[in-house]
């Protein structure tokens, strides 16, 4: 006879796993990632293989042989850190450039903690940062999108080598934001920029935008981040939260002062602060866990962005802003939820 | 827009798979158990002995106290034992055995199919009358109806909310009662409405995956005018007593208070056609209306039992056991109840009690547990606890022993809806440890 | 340039001094007065901090130690009567020997003799078991084998035999701190005097259902038929609710109710092989 198998309540269960969360972000991806490939072709899909395999490669070793567990590549999360990882690189990024940060988001940022669910900072945006303090010349060469293979080279892709130095002038290009830096910074004014460098917001929205692979469309991020919301895998209250304060913040100070400060637009579209909002933002393991708690979140994002971009060393400032905030999140998840109803007596 | 509850909640597939069968009434059974705990509080006290001769509808035990209910006989026979014998979950329980000798009811109860609608008899009576006949609640914990209905000093009931939600997926039995005997359950809630009071008013919550039934409701309330039909969006845990009142009067019962306290007091449609039964026909609890289901769809019945059938025999005549009277192979697990909150069941021998409302039977691609993964503390236990509590915390918590912490976060508010572990994508055996965590509280506070 | 240097110097050494004042002040008047042998008495004790004494951490026991010279009951049983008489020494006072003790279990239903009748498949706890029914055996008051004993075991004492299913306590690591009494859902575990030369006899067993019932439910368990009473010479042995128990300040371990019990769930541990003529110690 067969026995009869015994559990607490409840006998079964809703349709959704780790596994298919990530899936569902990897598919959220797939618009970022394929604007990237039509912008940059071949050097792109390598720059995106390598980080994908790369992590793979060594959460698989770490867990196997140093942990000595049952590997845990199946649930897919390091893809996702792979892709978000790529998307945060220069289509330029040199080969070994890309694995050392894979090392560092895998083996340093994430198991080191104890795996998934464990590590307190976004594993792809430590490797992001670590890179760019490490390598700033090669982690800013910003190829504009076009050179599949390096004119010298016709057969190897530049990858292969590190674009940095063999690409003429015509092919590298600053981003806006590094554009706006450094031009406030010689005196000009935003509108003389804007004109001379001819940044317009549709090609920053539908991705002509030099910069990160991940960072040149607006508009496959966005469809990404519809996609996230149908499938319920995110709230939007990070993303809107983020994206709400850098626009008041940039607003207010383009309204005192538009020679100086460009306006909400520019600081929405320019950089990572999509990219960053709606795929690293809202990574489950290092975001608040209530909603009070995620607006506290976004917040504070939007607004050390700002601070970053407006008045930082740096031109961008998503990255270190989501990061300064991840190390806030357990402060902010000891905040209670309102009580369901409050207490009338204690019996 | 229909309403619903405000906090929490999730969707789980309905599966109401046996919504089109008719009840039946079961054959009686050759034999039943009645065990002396079929409902919340004191284990009733039998008061025949083994040889007494016992008609349908005789008092075999009394209750034990206020919070305690009577116990009847199901069947006419003798009474051959009694004796401790293990429950569907294996426990041990003080239980009457009757063997059954043909089907002789006692005098004073009116057998006809008619419905008796003119109510002649005053509250005070038909209090008396639902606590002498063993009402207890059959929406699932079985609280003794009569302690429902007695008045508390300084909350005096507003509403009478009748439970026709049915929200655990699968089960069917209160939908088809609402379709095939919607009068008689509305005499009954009268009937309980007029004990609490005529300025009371009532509200009939029905989900709208039945539309049939909030349609029949809907036809017989027309005749009543202290009563109407609340049709509510189809969410889980609706039948919830918080969930129900906030949903139909977006007032919140407040942590250790009884749902009184918002001026309601919840009754399921199942317990209001006992009440009409036992009131207006002078029938006690002895029988009650369970479902046998799963996704199997050859499986599917509406049943009237007798109170005490072992399970061994409903599973038998609805045809989920083999030619040696095992349950076919495919079946894994029988549950007593929904499968949201039902109870596993151990023990085929086993009787079922006067709150069963189903049968469920899994197979174990539906109900076999993954093994739990990592917390990626992605909050959906959170967004989906209807008592707004951090069930990943909790969960920590209790693993860690921390019981001041847990009573702080308010584990005590846990409903045990299961809403939380049916949520997670890692599979984290959250409501086991919160639930072991809350009854080990309560023992302590108890103890104090 | 010298005068960035001067200033730089300057702003920090005021700061230094600064600094340094406010913390001498701090730890003046912050400063927590403790009893130093408290500090003494934990150097003798062996610091697991598991509660087995039943205060809350070593520090709180060797305080309430310290406050209440009268008190017999406070013991260390971690350390045993050794750490204790250095403790007491420390204090100048006498120590107050104890029985060395270790945890038995008070279950003899392998899973050879007591087999599956269901499928457990919820959180692997004994308690959460306990809570929710009988158990995936058949006997209810028996061992459910998922090991909350040895999760509580703070010194490896315990483990569970992959063979009988049941925990076998490890006589040499167990301290008696009486963890796994307190985790086990069922009541199982007893904190036994070690006995002379660590010899002992108790019932493994705790089931108070009546001789049929719990001979169906395990054929090695307790049924309650009395032979053991009636065998023992000192009345060591009582039956109280179907379960026989001995008291192990009364026995003298002669080993005549080993003999009698029909079911052999009364247990003996560390005698050598029996002969005719050894039945007396």
């Amino acid at each position: 006879m067969n026995k009869l198998l015994v559990s607490p309540a409840p006998h079964w269960y809703g349709k959704e796993t780790t596994q298919g969360i990530m899936r569902d972000v990897i598919i959220a991806l797939v618009p970022a990632v394929l604007v990237s490939l039509y912008l940059a072709g071949v050097s792109a899909l390598l720059v995106l293989m390598v980080s994908v395999a790369g992590c793979v490669l060594v959460e698989h070793l770490i867990v196997r042989y140093m942990m000595k567990k049952k590997t845990t590549v199946h649930d897919l999360s390091a893809v996702v850190t792979g892709l978000i990882l790529a998307l945060n690189l220069p289509v330029s990024s040199p080969w070994w450039m890309v694995l050392i940060g894979c090392v560092v988001a895998i083996g340093v940022a994430k198991m080191t903690f104890g795996g998934l669910g464990h590590n307190l900072f976004n594993p792809a945006l430590v490797a992001r940062v670590f890179l760019l303090i490490s390598f700033p010349v090669q982690m800013t060469n910003w190829a504009v999108a076009n050179g599949i293979f390096t004119p010298e080279n016709p057969l190897i892709p530049g990858f292969l080598l590190g674009l940095q130095g063999q690409l003429p002038d015509a092919l590298t290009g600053a981003t806006p934001l590094g554009i706006v830096k450094e031009g406030l910074a010689n005196g000009v004014s935003i509108k003389a920029l804007a004109a001379q460098h001819n940044f317009s917001y549709s090609g920053m929205f539908f991705g002509h935008m030099s910069g990160s692979l991940g960072e040149a469309s607006a508009l496959a991020l966005l469809l990404g981040f519809i996609y996230l919301l149908v499938r319920k895998v995110i709230r939007p209250i990070v993303p809107l939260s983020i994206v709400i304060t850098v626009a008041l913040f940039s607003g207010l100070l383009h309204l005192a002062d538009p020679i100086q400060y460009a306006d909400p637009l520019f600081h929405l579209l320019s950089g990572g602060l999509l990219l960053g909002a709606i795929f690293m933002a809202t990574d489950y393991v290092t975001s608040p866990m209530s909603p009070l708690g995620m607006i506290i979140f976004g917040v504070g994002i939007g607004i050390i962005t700002m601070l970053i971009r407006v008045w930082g060393a740096y031109p961008e400032g998503v990255s270190f802003a989501i990061l300064f905030m991840n190390a806030l999140v357990p402060l902010i998840n000891k905040i209670k939820p309102f009580p369901y109803q409050k207490e009338v007596k204690r019996g | 827009m229909s309403k619903t509850f405000s906090i929490g909640g999730i969707h789980p597939n309905d599966s109401k798979f046996s919504k089109d069968q008719a009840i039946e009434d079961l054959p009686i059974p050759k034999r039943v158990f009645l065990p002396m705990n079929q409902h919340l509080g004191m284990p009733s006290v039998p008061v025949v002995k083994k040889g007494d001769r016992v008609k349908v509808g005789q008092k075999v035990a009394d209750p034990a106290g206020f919070v305690s209910a009577p116990v009847h006989a199901s069947v006419s026979g003798t009474v051959t034992e009694v004796a401790l014998y293990p429950d569907f979950q294996g426990k041990r329980v003080t239980t009457i055995v009757i063997e059954t000798e043909g089907d002789e009811w006692l005098e004073s109860i009116d057998r006809t199919q008619q419905v008796k609608q003119e109510i002649t008899i005053v509250p005070e009576e038909t209090f008396r009358k639902i606590t002498e006949m063993g009402i207890v609640g059959l929406g699932g914990a079985a609280f003794p109806t009569h302690v429902k209905l007695t008045p508390i000093e300084g909350m005096a009931p507003e509403y009478l909310i009748l439970n026709g939600s049915e929200c655990e997926p699968f089960l069917t039995s209160d939908y088809r009662l609402m379709i095939e005997h919607g009068q008689e359950i509305l005499i009954g809630a009268e009937l309980m409405r007029r004990v609490l009071g005529t300025n009371v008013n009532g509200i009939i919550g029905i989900e709208e995956n039945k539309p049939l039934a909030i349609q029949a409701m809907k036809k017989i309330t027309a005749n009543y005018l202290q009563w109407k039909v609340v049709p509510l969006k189809k969410r889980y845990p609706q039948g919830g007593e918080k969930q129900l009142i906030d949903a139909l009067l977006q007032r919140k019962v407040a942590s250790f208070a009884l749902p009184i306290s918002t001026g309601a007091i919840v009754q399921n449609v199942g317990t209001a056609f006992a009440v009409y039964e036992a009131v207006q026909k002078g029938k006690p609890l002895i029988s009650n209306v369970l479902t046998v289901t799963g996704s199997d769809l050859s499986v599917q019945e509406n049943y009237r039992f007798r109170v005490g059938t072992p399970i061994q025999d409903i599973l038998e005549a609805a045809g989920a056991l083999d030619k040696d009277g095992k349950l076919l192979s495919h079946f894994v697990k029988v549950v007593n109840g929904g499968p949201m909150m039902g109870k596993a069941v151990v023990n085929l021998q086993a009787p079922v009690v006067k709150s069963s409302s189903g049968l469920l039977l899994l197979t174990e691609k539906e109900t076999k547990r993954r093994e739990p993964g990592e917390c990626i503390r992605c909050a959906k236990c959170f967004q989906a606890c209807p008592m707004r509590l951090q069930p990943y915390l909790l969960y920590q918590l209790a693993l860690a022993g921390r019981t001041e912490e847990l009573d702080e976060h308010r584990v005590f508010d846990c409903i045990e809806c299961g809403c939380c572990l049916y949520t997670c994508p890692a599979r984290i055996p959250l409501l086991d440890q919160i639930r072991l965590a809350k009854n080990a509280l309560l023992k302590n506070k108890r103890k104090k | 340039m010298t005068s960035t240097l001067l200033y730089t110097v300057l702003i920090l050494s005021l700061l230094g001094g600064v600094l340094a004042v406010v913390l001498y002040f701090i730890a003046q008047n912050f400063k927590v007065q403790e009893d130093p042998r408290i500090d003494q008495v934990l150097e003798v004790l062996p610091g697991a901090n598991c509660g087995g004494c039943g205060f809350a951490g070593c520090r709180v026991f060797v305080e309430t130690f310290i406050n209440n010279p009268n008190r017999t009951d406070l013991f260390c049983p971690v350390g045993g009567n050794q750490a204790m008489q250095l403790a007491a020494k420390v204090l100048g006072r006498e120590a107050r020997e104890q029985v060395p003790k270790v945890a038995v279990v008070r279950c003899n239903g392998s899973c050879e003799v007591r087999p599956k009748i269901n499928e457990y498949d919820g959180s692997p706890s004994c308690a959460v078991v306990a809570d929710l029914y009988a158990g995936e055996r058949a006997c209810s008051y028996g061992c459910l084998g998922l090991g909350d004993c040895v999760q509580a075991c703070m010194f490896d004492a315990l483990v569970i035999d992959p063979v009988t299913c049941l925990p076998v306590v490890d006589e040499e690591k167990c301290t008696s701190c009486g963890a796994c009494v307190t985790a086990c859902p069922k009541n199982l575990m007893e904190l036994r005097p070690k006995g002379p030369k660590n010899r002992r006899i108790y019932v493994a067993c705790s089931n108070k259902d009546r001789g049929a019932l719990a001979r169906k439910a395990c054929p090695v368990g307790c049924i309650g038929c009395g032979l053991c009473v009636k065998a023992c010479p000192f009345d060591a042995i009582t039956l109280t609710d179907n379960l026989a128990y001995i008291d192990p300040d009364k026995c003298r371990l002669c080993r005549k109710c080993v003999a009698v019990c029909p079911t052999q769930c009364i247990l003996e541990i560390n005698f050598p092989p029996k002969k005719q003529d050894t039945a007396h110690e």
